[in-house]
Formats: structure tokens, C-alpha cells, sequence
């Protein structure tokens, strides 16, 4: 006991003397940065259930310093998604369309380049063939050619055969700019999997196909997930490529589209904006804090490496 | 005694066709089957009048299913071909799609953009280098390049690493739970779209006359402590910086994430060492954790840069580039689709390629360095 006492107490002390040194400081800074951080998407979030005259006539904030008079309505939300018009002012507002529109675009523009880069990255990986290098030295290339370069003479080819405007279009765009990430990404990770774990199968004879729909797709999970959500958060946010190959009716657009015609059309309208806003918002951010742990990992994954 | 030869003829004729030959020519009309089959769906799905939710939901299966159901018959094919054969095709089935779209998307629209670049807006006449004395000398150019590099290449990265790093070490300092919400708390802008981040800051640099009841949140500081309200999307040049504060806010979060990961794989005993040398914290980061991790702000470096000099979304919605704040990628989108004008557009995205080329380069060069042996 009396021999243990002070170890115990040197090594606290041996701790904490590097917790010490102006600990006060750096949590004020660190809460300080993070009520910055924090500020702007909570006044969103109370402008858009505050009713319409509340938000053009007074901040956010006073219902938190006076909250005796703060009205709070779901109306905003309702007149965004069109459910109620809210006045022919607001008739073909309609979120909702546009909500299933991006759903339609974002799911099948994640899961067709882990698909197809998927199989790529275990053939680069586990099948030797010649011009295996360079066919990767090509990919890794153009990881960071910017996609801008690639617009026009897409949308040329888009419109000669009909896939302008339609899903499949911008699936197939979605798919073509994520992809070397895709392959470079999951190729680190499939080729660390230890040979020894399919050699086995191998030798009873089983094909690469089955070795990478039942061995290497359930094992790389982690790896896939990661870059799924970083493929959803990035096809569910953007606007450029759906502005270029999606159409302007309003049929077909997505959130993110819908969202800067009601900034122009509709800029003053803050009740409608930040409800809008926060619909595009609901869902990335729910696939972001559930899979927050696969996402850290793809994101650390490269880049950490020693 | 009757019925026994009947099957076994049936089983005989099925082995008989149960050659690699023939079922490799049933898959193949199996996969052109298919292959019909998905492009008269697309045509229906593309031309439909359904409930959109029913048509989004068709259009998902349709999709996912169509990719799944062609990589697995064309394997099945691969399958039947004589063991030579096999081993040339295996790998054009595995990597082939992905080259393909690789150099569909990528590659050649490169070449044909730079092709473009030297022709007139409808891509007849060849224009030699007109189009790039636009992109050179026109104003809206020159203050692109001034905002590219100055305010978003110069301010966004380095307050996006700086912030990155301090929140970065300094969380790492405290509760674990206090950490987590922090980290949580700055990370979040990550999932938030440019154009809806671009909403929240809109309603943060709201301006009202002065008098009028500020709804703007930077407003109602500014006036709550005496000033006079500003417009301050209007303030030339300033207004860049604050659209670029929007890019920190929403990159911060990354660098942070990559940089927390690369300082918890420091050595301990390395910073205990220094420590016990006498070093205090400050140059304990200096001289240990900043050189031991800069592989890794390099690396995030990279990106934020890449993003810096892409940016389109934040300009296109707080401004359309206006009042000063015009950035490359936007006015490459302005000549496309408001001037139609392919050939400057085609131009002006050549230079955004040349802008980021040192950087392909370097990627590339780092890439065969590690893999030697690949």
C-alpha cells in the first residue's frame, strides 16, 4: 500500500501536468469556437418553425431572450413541401417532389461506383494482367482532374442519345467523377486483405466471381461503408452536376436546384427558405451522425498512414 | 422399367448441351436479352406518367439491379470461355467497367475540351487562341483569378488548417465527452450542402436599412453595439471573405477529423521525452507533433486547395458572382449555359485543369514512388 501510493500519485501528476497548463484557456477558446460553429444552423433551425411575420420582423434569437411571446408553427414546412399552398404566392414551391427527385438521384449514384469500383479495385489488386500499372497510374491521375473539364463534352454526347435530363445521365456522371477516388480508395484498403483467407477457395475452385461477391465485398464492409457515406453526402449535396445534366423543369430537379431557385425567387421569404433549407438537411445529417464512425475511418484512412 | 429411359435421354440431351460452348452462347443471349430489356425499361422509366415516388422507387431498382444482374451474366459468360481465354477476360471484366467510365467521363472529355478550347462558341470555326486571350484578359477573369487565389486558395485553406489543427490539439486535451461534442459540433457542416450552408449564412449577413428591426444575426451585433447595419455581400472586396468564411465553416470540420486521427498516432514517449527535456506545450507542437504529422497536412492541404480552386455552389447561390465575387468555375458555367458559348467555356475550364495540373503531378509522382513494386 504505502509503495503503491506514490507511484499512483506520481503518474497522475505526470498526467496532468500536461493537462494543466492553461487547461481554462483552451476550453474557452474550444467552446467559444464552437458556439461560432454552432450559431448559425440553430437560428435556421428557429426561423424555420417561427410563423412568416415573426421571422421578416424580428431575429431569431429574441425567442430565446423574450420567450413570452415566441409563437412557434410547423406551417413553413407544410407551404415548403406543398401540402398546403400557402397562398398562390407560394404555389409551385413543392419540396417534396424535389426530395424524392434527389433520393432517386443519390442512392443509385452510391451504390453503382462502389459496384463498379469494387471490382476494379480487386482486380487491380489480386489478378495479375498486363498494363495493370499503368491502367491505375491513369486512374490515380485523374483523381483530381476537375470535373468542370468533363462537363460539356458529356452533355454533347447527352444530348445526341437522349440521357439528358434523366436519371441514368447523371447516375452515369455521379459514377465517372467519384470513381477514382472510389478505386484508389478501396483498392488500399482490398489489398490488404491477407492472400491465406481466399487461397483456400481458390483451390477448390472457385471463380474471382465468387471469391468477390462471398469473400471480398462482405470483408471489405468497413472500407465500402466509408466510402458510401462520403459518395452520399457528396451526390446528395451537389449542384453543379445537377444543374448541367439535370433538366430546368421542375419535374426532375433536385433539392439542392430547387433550393437556389427559392433563393432567387423567393429571397425574402425567410420562413420558406429555412424550412427548405433544413428539408435538404435532415438526411445527410442523419446518414452522417449514424455512420459518423465509417466515415471518419474513410477519411482517415489514407491520409494517416505512417 | 418404361419410364427410366425417358429421363435418362433428357439428362442426355442436357449434357449434350450442357457444353461450355452452348452455355456460354445461352449467357450471351441471356446479356443481350438483358441488355434489351434494361435500355426498353429506361425509355419507358425515362417517358413515364407515374406517381413519382413509384417512378423514383422503379428507377432505383432499375438501376442498382440493371448493373448487378449485366456484371453477374457477363461473369457467368467469362466462365465458359476455355481456361486461355479466361485469363485475358477476367481481368477486362473486373477492371474494365471502371476504365471505361474512367476514361469516358474523364480522360477523353479532357482532350475534347481542349479541342473545343480552340474553336468558336458553336465548335465550327477554329478560333486558335481567342478563346484564351478571354480567359486571360477579360475582367471577369482577372477578378476570377484575383478571388481564386488570393481570398479562396490563400484564406480558405489556411484558416480551414489552422482552425483544423488548433481544434484538433486542443481537444484532444480534454474530457472525452467534452471532446466528442466538440468535435461533433465542428464536424457537422461536413453532411450540409453548399447551397443550404449558403441559406444559413444568407440569414447571418441579412441586411436591413438602418432603423428597420435587424433580422441578420451579423447585423444586429453590429447595431446592438452602435454601428451602422452593412450590406456585407455588397462590400467589395470584403465580400469575398466572407463568402469564403462560409467554405471554412464547412472544411474546418475535415481538417480537424484527418488531423485528430494523425495526433493520437503520435508517440507518446516521443512527447513525453520533449517534455520531461523542458520543452512547454507550444514548442512541444512546433518541434514534435507538426513535423511528425505534416505528411498528413499535406495531404488535407491538397484538398482544400483542390476545393478552393473548384468552388462554384457558395458563389453561385449567396452572389451569381456578382459584386466582385467572380470565381473561375463560375464564369465557365456563365459562358455555357447563359452565353452558350463552348469554346471560352471550354477555355476557361482548361486553365482550372492547368491551375490544378501541378498537383495531378504530384499525386502521380508520389503514387509510383510508393509503388515500385505494385
Amino acid at each position: 500500500m504505502s509503495s503503491a501510493a506514490p507511484t499512483r500519485s506520481l503518474s497522475r501528476t505526470g498526467q496532468k501536468s500536461h493537462v494543466k497548463p492553461g487547461v481554462i484557456v483552451v476550453y474557452a477558446i474550444l467552446i467559444f469556437l464552437t458556439f461560432i460553429w454552432i450559431t448559425p444552423t440553430i437560428g435556421l433551425l428557429i426561423s424555420s418553425v417561427r410563423p412568416a411575420d415573426a421571422v421578416s420582423t424580428s431575429g431569431w434569437w429574441t425567442v430565446l431572450t423574450n420567450p413570452g411571446e415566441a409563437e412557434f408553427t410547423l406551417d413553413n414546412y407544410r407551404i415548403a413541401l406543398g401540402i398546403e399552398t400557402g397562398g398562390r404566392k407560394y404555389a409551385n414551391v413543392n419540396l417534396l417532389s424535389a426530395l424524392v427527385n434527389t433520393i432517386a438521384v443519390a442512392v443509385p449514384s452510391t451504390i453503382i461506383p462502389i459496384l463498379i469500383a469494387a471490382a476494379a479495385a480487386y482486380g487491380f489488386a489480386w489478378i495479375r494482367f498486363p498494363g495493370r500499372r499503368w491502367l491505375f497510374i491513369l486512374i490515380v491521375g485523374l483523381m483530381s482532374v476537375p470535373l468542370q473539364v468533363s462537363l460539356i463534352p458529356v452533355l454533347r454526347d447527352y444530348i445526341k442519345v437522349g440521357l439528358n435530363g434523366t436519371y441514368l445521365g447523371v447516375w452515369l456522371a455521379h459514377t465517372g467523377f467519384g470513381l477514382p477516388l472510389a478505386v484508389y480508395l478501396l483498392y488500399n484498403y482490398v489489398s490488404t486483405i491477407p492472400r491465406d483467407i481466399f487461397e483456400s477457395a481458390f483451390i477448390d475452385g472457385a471463380t474471382h466471381f465468387t471469391i468477390f461477391t462471398r469473400l471480398i465485398l462482405p470483408l471489405s464492409t468497413p472500407a465500402l461503408a466509408s466510402f458510401a457515406v462520403f459518395q452520399f453526402l457528396w451526390t446528395w449535396n451537389d449542384l453543379l452536376v445537377a444543374l448541367v445534366f439535370l433538366s430546368a423543369d421542375a419535374g426532375t430537379q433536385v433539392l439542392t436546384q430547387r433550393l437556389l431557385g427559392l433563393m432567387g425567387s423567393f429571397g425574402q421569404d425567410w420562413h420558406l427558405l429555412t424550412a427548405g433549407a433544413f428539408i435538404s438537411m435532415i438526411l445527410p445529417l442523419t446518414v452522417f451522425f449514424l455512420l459518423q464512425r465509417y466515415f471518419v475511418r474513410g477519411l482517415t484512412a489514407g491520409s494517416v498512414k505512417q | 422399367m418404361r419410364r427410366a429411359p425417358e429421363p435418362h435421354s433428357r439428362s442426355s440431351l442436357l449434357a449434350r448441351l450442357d457444353t461450355p460452348l452452348w452455355r456460354g452462347v445461352l449467357i450471351a443471349a441471356a446479356l443481350a436479352v438483358s441488355g434489351a430489356f434494361l435500355l426498353e425499361t429506361f425509355y419507358f422509366l425515362r417517358d413515364a406518367t407515374l406517381p413519382q415516388w413509384l417512378l423514383a422507387l422503379l428507377a432505383i431498382a432499375w438501376g442498382v439491379g440493371g448493373v448487378m444482374l449485366l456484371f453477374t451474366l457477363a461473369s457467368y459468360l467469362v466462365e465458359q470461355f476455355p481456361a486461355t481465354w479466361k485469363r485475358r477476360l477476367i481481368p477486362i471484366l473486373f477492371v474494365g467497367p471502371a476504365v471505361a467510365v474512367v476514361v469516358g467521363y474523364l480522360a477523353l472529355p479532357t482532350l475534347r475540351t481542349l479541342i473545343a478550347s480552340f474553336y468558336d462558341a458553336n465548335g465550327q470555326q477554329f478560333v486558335g487562341l481567342a478563346n484564351y486571350v478571354y480567359a486571360f484578359s477579360s475582367r471577369e477573369m482577372l477578378i476570377s483569378f484575383r478571388n481564386n487565389f488570393f481570398f479562396w486558395l490563400t484564406f480558405g485553406t489556411s484558416f480551414s488548417l489552422i482552425l483544423g489543427l488548433i481544434v484538433a490539439v486542443m481537444a484532444d486535451r480534454t474530457h472525452p465527452v467534452f471532446e466528442k461534442i466538440v468535435k461533433a459540433i465542428i464536424f457537422m457542416p461536413m453532411a450540409i450542402s453548399m447551397v443550404g450552408a449558403s441559406v444559413i449564412w444568407k440569414f447571418v449577413y441579412e441586411f436591413r436599412p438602418a432603423g428597420a428591426p435587424q433580422i441578420g444575426l451579423l447585423n444586429a451585433l453590429v447595431t446592438a453595439m452602435g454601428g451602422d447595419p452593412t450590406p456585407w455581400l455588397l462590400r467589395q472586396p470584403w465580400n469575398n471573405l466572407f463568402l469564403v468564411f462560409i467554405f471554412v465553416w464547412l472544411q474546418t470540420g475535415f481538417a480537424m477529423v484527418v488531423f485528430s486521427a494523425a495526433i493520437k498516432n503520435v508517440p507518446a514517449d516521443i512527447l513525453e521525452a520533449g517534455r520531461i527535456d523542458g520543452a512547454n506545450e507550444v514548442q512541444v507542437f512546433f518541434h514534435i507533433t507538426l513535423p511528425t504529422i505534416k505528411g498528413t497536412v499535406l495531404t488535407v492541404g491538397t484538398t482544400i486547395v483542390l476545393g478552393t480552386l473548384k468552388i462554384f455552389d457558395v458563389v453561385q447561390s449567396m452572389t451569381g458572382g456578382n459584386y466582385g465575387t467572380q470565381v473561375i468555375a463560375n464564369v465557365q458555367y456563365t459562358q455555357m449555359f447563359r452565353q452558350f458559348n463552348f469554346g471560352r467555356a471550354s477555355a476557361v475550364a482548361i486553365v482550372l485543369l492547368l491551375v490544378v495540373l501541378p498537383i495531378m503531378l504530384y499525386n502521380l509522382r508520389d503514387f509510383s514512388k510508393r509503388t515500385e513494386a505494385f
